[in-house]
């Protein structure tokens, strides 16, 4: 296996006395899932936060395409190639799609005092983007976003973060708020993103999901690492006792 | 594979209907309004002259007046700001004005040129409050006012000892803020300039896009990198500048500066914005809907004079129509974001 996109090598932080995290590693390649899954408080958030540089870890080594790095604001580990989409997927209702979609980085046509939107390209590409992921529904880039659905929504800011750049994807619960339906569009955007070879790391408290999609696994108990594995090496109900508390699970007998 | 294309995208739904699409359109509501509020003064107030060259002069001289202010608060509000600052902005601005070049003498474009940099410095200030300490706009500019309206009439009693002063002749400055055709100020044609080009800027430039993202989530723009904090700046800025221009205006056509005068502007500015269909919560509105609500407040307070009507009532109708809009304003706004879940 090639070298992972981003490591994190016994990674810690601790808020005061507070130990949030106590010496996690975890490893995210190029064209895989890796899921991390947890309880509330397992310290999910504080990872995720310390992976897209909102915070720094108080102890432990953060590797870039193997080299050692310190993010210095989420802006810095956007240059690095890093997307977030935070639970609230960072769109504006009651601006177009289109809009959505370059904000910040909107496309412009024309010089000086008559640089101007170029409407029609943003139009375009926006479309483009949000259909290769798979969604049909939207067929018009001037529509409201605040009449998408929370997967397409989802859908919009991936394929966002992936056509500005992004190599790595941090996935914050994208399916805690949706129905059964929405979810599915959700797990198919990241197999979908998987397949271009996008490094992702899915957040999510929901096995079930996790384990449709998941290469790698993670599990956090009170800011410990619970529990590393691949793909197939256990079972729906392994995992769920997992991260319903690893101690009772080892003390029932799971005798390797 | 093209074939596989096309049978994958036909099932998609059809494009929005045609009541769907105008109801994309920020500005339909007012729109609207206007025509049956025009209407209806047509009628009533249409036998004593409304309707003449005269009578649309009236309405329109009073919405440019109040547009040219209204405009920039209707970004401002877009943005999800307030500005109560205006009104002494203007009286500021126009005894500065009456002050310097009226009183002492000094040159116009002096005078014109403190004034503006006053709008500035009021822009400046009420963008710094709002940014660093995160107050609610609408107490700080609200400060501001009062601040502002105190020292301009304390300062003009000060130093002229009558806070009303006489500005006879603005030379070169005449022509262009204080001329009429007909029975149409000069005022129209600087509210039509600054009307296409705040929706040049809202439509077609980036800053726009970062406008609507601004009030909308001012969070998520964050992140996507929009400078919230320089937007709001900025808009503060077009706004106290634009009333410390209304403040020039009104000193050179009515030849005289009052420090008390403009408070009217207060309201009447957010008032035209909110009919005009701009969300108070911010992140929706356009400026052809801004124009809209200028005009129908000319229209209401111009025609409650030609229908004979004791004009004593102008107040309890704007209230009345304001309470309108706000409804029509927020039904819209549902029935827009409503399209997708209905075709489900």
């Amino acid at each position: 296996m090639s070298t992972p996109l981003m490591q994190l090598e016994s990674v810690s932080r601790s808020f005061g006395n507070n130990l949030a995290l106590n010496r996690v590693d975890l490893d995210v390649y190029p064209g895989e899932v890796h899921c991390l899954l947890g309880d509330n408080g397992a310290g999910k958030s504080t990872l995720i936060k310390i992976m897209s540089g909102v915070l720094t870890p108080t102890l432990g080594t953060v590797r870039f395409n193997g080299e050692p790095v310190t993010f210095r604001s989420p802006r810095d580990a956007q240059g690095y190639g890093i997307g977030t989409v935070h639970q609230d997927v960072g769109t504006i209702p009651l601006i177009s799609v289109s809009r959505n979609f370059f904000l910040g980085n909107e496309p412009t046509k024309g010089w000086g005092p008559f640089r101007r939107l170029d409407h029609a390209s943003a139009n375009r590409i926006a479309l483009e983007q949000i259909r290769a992921m798979g969604i049909r529904r939207v067929n018009d880039a001037d529509q409201l976003v605040g009449t998408m659905s929370g997967g397409e929504r989802q859908a919009l800011a991936i394929s966002r973060a992936i056509y500005f750049g992004a190599r790595l994807l941090i996935l914050d619960e994208p399916t805690a708020a949706l129905g059964v339906k929405e979810s599915k569009i959700v797990i198919d955007l990241i197999s979908k993103a998987r397949d271009e070879g996008i490094a992702l790391v899915f957040i999510t408290h929901n096995a079930t999901h996790a384990l449709q999609v998941g290469d790698r696994f993670t599990v956090l108990i009170q800011g410990r690492t619970a529990a590393n594995f691949l793909r197939g090496e256990k079972t729906r109900e392994e995992v769920l006792n997992l991260m319903a508390g690893g101690e009772e699970f080892e003390a029932a007998g799971h005798g390797d | 594979m093209a074939a596989m294309e096309q049978t994958l995208e036909t099932p998609a739904t059809p494009r929005a209907s045609l009541v769907e699409r105008m109801l994309q359109v920020a500005w339909i509501g007012p729109a609207i309004a206007a025509v049956i509020i025009y209407i209806f003064f047509g009628i009533v107030g249409g036998a004593s002259g409304f309707l003449t060259v005269a009578g649309t002069a009236g309405w329109l001289n009073t919405a440019a007046e109040l547009g040219i202010i209204a405009i920039p608060i209707g970004l401002l509000m877009i943005s999800g700001e307030f500005d109560l600052s205006t009104g002494s902005v203007v009286g500021a601005s126009a005894i500065i004005v009456a002050l310097g070049s009226g009183f002492y003498g000094l040159p116009v474009a002096y005078t014109f040129t403190l004034a503006l940099a006053l709008g500035v410095a009021v822009g400046c200030f009420n963008a710094f409050l709002v940014n660093w300490t995160k107050l609610p706009s609408f107490i700080v500019t609200l400060a501001t006012n009062f601040i502002l309206a105190g020292t301009s009439l304390g300062l003009s009693r000060l130093i002229s000892g009558s806070s009303n002063v006489s500005f006879k002749d603005a030379g070169w400055a005449e022509p262009i803020l204080a001329s009429k055709w007909n029975y149409f100020n000069v005022s129209v044609l600087w509210w039509v300039f600054a009307a296409l080009l705040a929706a040049w800027v809202l439509r077609q430039t980036r800053f726009g896009n970062w406008i609507l993202a601004t009030g909308g989530n001012a969070d998520a723009a964050r992140r996507a990198g929009v400078p919230v904090s320089r937007v709001k700046l900025i808009l503060f800025i077009w706004t106290a500048v634009s009333a410390s221009f209304v403040g020039i205006m009104s000193a050179v056509m009515y030849n005289q500066g009052n420090a008390a005068q403009g408070q009217g502007y207060v309201f009447q500015t957010a008032i035209a914005a909110v009919i005009g269909g701009v969300l108070l919560q911010g992140g929706f509105g356009s400026v052809t809907g801004i124009v809209l609500g200028c005009v129908i407040y000319g229209i209401v307070s111009l025609g409650l004079f030609y229908t004979g009507w004791p004009t004593d009532w102008l107040q309890t109708f704007i209230g009345a129509l304001l309470v309108l809009a706000v409804l029509t304003n927020n039904i819209i706004r549902n029935a827009a974001l409503s399209r997708g879940a209905r075709r489900k």
